[in-house]
């Protein structure tokens, strides 16, 4: 480890690693830390994407594709199932091969990459170098950076040092748990989605097939809907009455950011990217996606930093500015939807389903349940749908 | 005060992301929380999903 880089990343999830990579790629100095021994593990995810985004800002590579889904299947709380064909391709992710093999794409540039590497502190000095205080196997270090991307997920302590409030309040944060189900059959080609107040108020309960014979069934509720029953009793309920001789061969926790993203995720020697800066689809919960887009932006941005030898934000400004007028646009709609479909009643889902539920399984298809949309609630069930569809 | 229960902590640091006056941190292979600071405002109980936090309401 050197005394001193252009741009440290902390963190080694897809955003930190996108970022590194990049950063790296503009031929900075750039190393990346991550508190755990291994990248990719603990999995903290549901694990699915779309197929089509993915392929925009990475290259695919099969190993990391546990299975391709073409149908998602949506079961209404009274347990109708509505299967939906997808114009577009899904998958399920095996995390720890994707996570890992981007961590390796970042070395490869010429990151360099330390595990079990835990920053405590950071001290942002204006007109200086940003001093980072790290433990790296049990040694205390202190090294320097021109420019912090901090990629530090849920927790998102990093950019408190420099003073930004990234707390999130209860009604933005999803509480999640999840198993990984053994002796389970499912079709490999479908993802099954359960939305149900009993279930995961706010939130849902998500089947993704991993293979032919496992699969991860978790669920999330919004935090300011958790009452009585934990995710933890929730899951076990939902289990009991739905798959009740799965064996659960993992049990993971995890908090989902599903707010708006931060209003500022660029300061003087500081970008913030992904969960961190809350950028994951608000409906859906999924942050895949907008890790591997935030990740590239400010690894680029700040790799043009270090070349203009200006770390401040006067050009790191150019990372917010483009976040802000693309996916964060988007995001923003989506927080509105996420706050319309907080209000929806249980028997909405029923009616909706119902109506579906008349129709030739062939007949089913996105533009029919716009129509649907359209007759109760003309806009915002259309973008709810788009959502889901990874439109 | 907060206390934790480290046999159900997961370590996914979901409370730390919702900490008001980041009192908590999830520091190597170890969740921790500064007693000092700490307002007993209960959010970091109501997030955690494995329900690894509870108030002391003998301390507080």
């Amino acid at each position: 480890m050197r005394d001193k880089y252009d741009i440290i990343v902390v963190g080694g999830g897809p955003a930190g690693s996108t970022a590194a990579k990049w950063a790296a790629m503009s031929g900075a100095a750039v190393a990346l830390f991550e508190r755990d021994r291994e990248i990719g593990i603990p999995v903290r995810c549901a694990e699915a994407t779309a197929m089509d985004d993915l392929k925009k800002y990475v290259e695919v590579d099969e190993t990391w594709f546990a299975s391709i889904i073409d149908c998602v299947r949506f079961i209404s709380p009274s347990g109708i199932p509505v299967e939906v064909h997808l114009p577009i391709k899904g998958v399920v992710l095996n995390r720890r091969i994707f996570d890992n093999d981007l961590a390796i794409q970042a070395a490869s540039e010429g990151a360099e990459i330390f595990t079990k590497a835990y920053v405590h502190d950071v001290e942002f000095n204006p007109g200086d170098y940003v001093k980072v205080r790290v433990r790296h196997i049990g040694e205390g270090r202190i090294v320097k950076a021109r420019i912090i991307i901090a990629a530090d997920g849920i927790e998102s302590r990093i950019a408190r040092f420099a003073g930004i409030r990234t707390q999130a309040a209860l009604q933005d944060v999803e509480s999640c748990v999840q198993i990984l189900a053994g002796n389970i059959q499912l079709p490999p080609n479908r993802i099954d989605i359960y939305v149900s107040e009993r279930w995961a108020p706010g939130g849902y309960a998500w089947v993704f097939p991993k293979s032919s014979r496992s699969a991860n069934i978790g669920l999330g509720v919004i935090g300011n809907k958790i009452k009585t029953e934990s995710p933890l009793q929730l899951l076990n309920k939902f289990l009991k009455e739905i798959y009740p001789d799965v064996v659960p061969v993992a049990t993971i926790a995890g908090g989902v950011p599903v707010a708006r993203s931060l209003k500022t995720i660029a300061r003087d020697g500081l970008l913030i990217v992904g969960d961190a800066a809350r950028q994951a689809n608000p409906v859906s919960g999924g942050g895949i996606l907008a890790a591997l887009r935030s990740g590239k932006l400010a690894g680029e941005i700040a790799g043009q930093a270090i070349h203009k030898n200006d770390p401040t934000i006067s050009t790191l400004k150019e990372y917010q500015l483009a976040w802000d007028k693309t996916v964060g646009k988007e995001y923003r709609r989506f927080y509105r939807i996420k706050e319309w479909m907080q209000t929806l009643p249980d028997e909405y889902y029923d009616e909706m389903a119902n109506w579906l539920m008349n129709l030739k399984p062939d007949e089913v298809t996105l533009t029919k349940i716009f129509k649907l949309a359209v007759k109760n609630k003309p806009s915002l069930l259309l973008d709810v749908i788009k959502v889901f569809a990874g439109y | 005060m907060i206390k934790i229960d480290i046999d159900r902590c997961d370590l996914c640091g979901t409370c730390v992301g919702v900490c008001p006056v980041d009192c908590l941190e999830l520091s190597e292979q170890v969740l921790t929380v500064n007693q000092n600071i700490c307002t007993s405002c209960g959010k970091c109980v109501i997030i955690c999903p494995m329900t690894a936090l509870t108030i002391d309401q003998g301390q507080g």
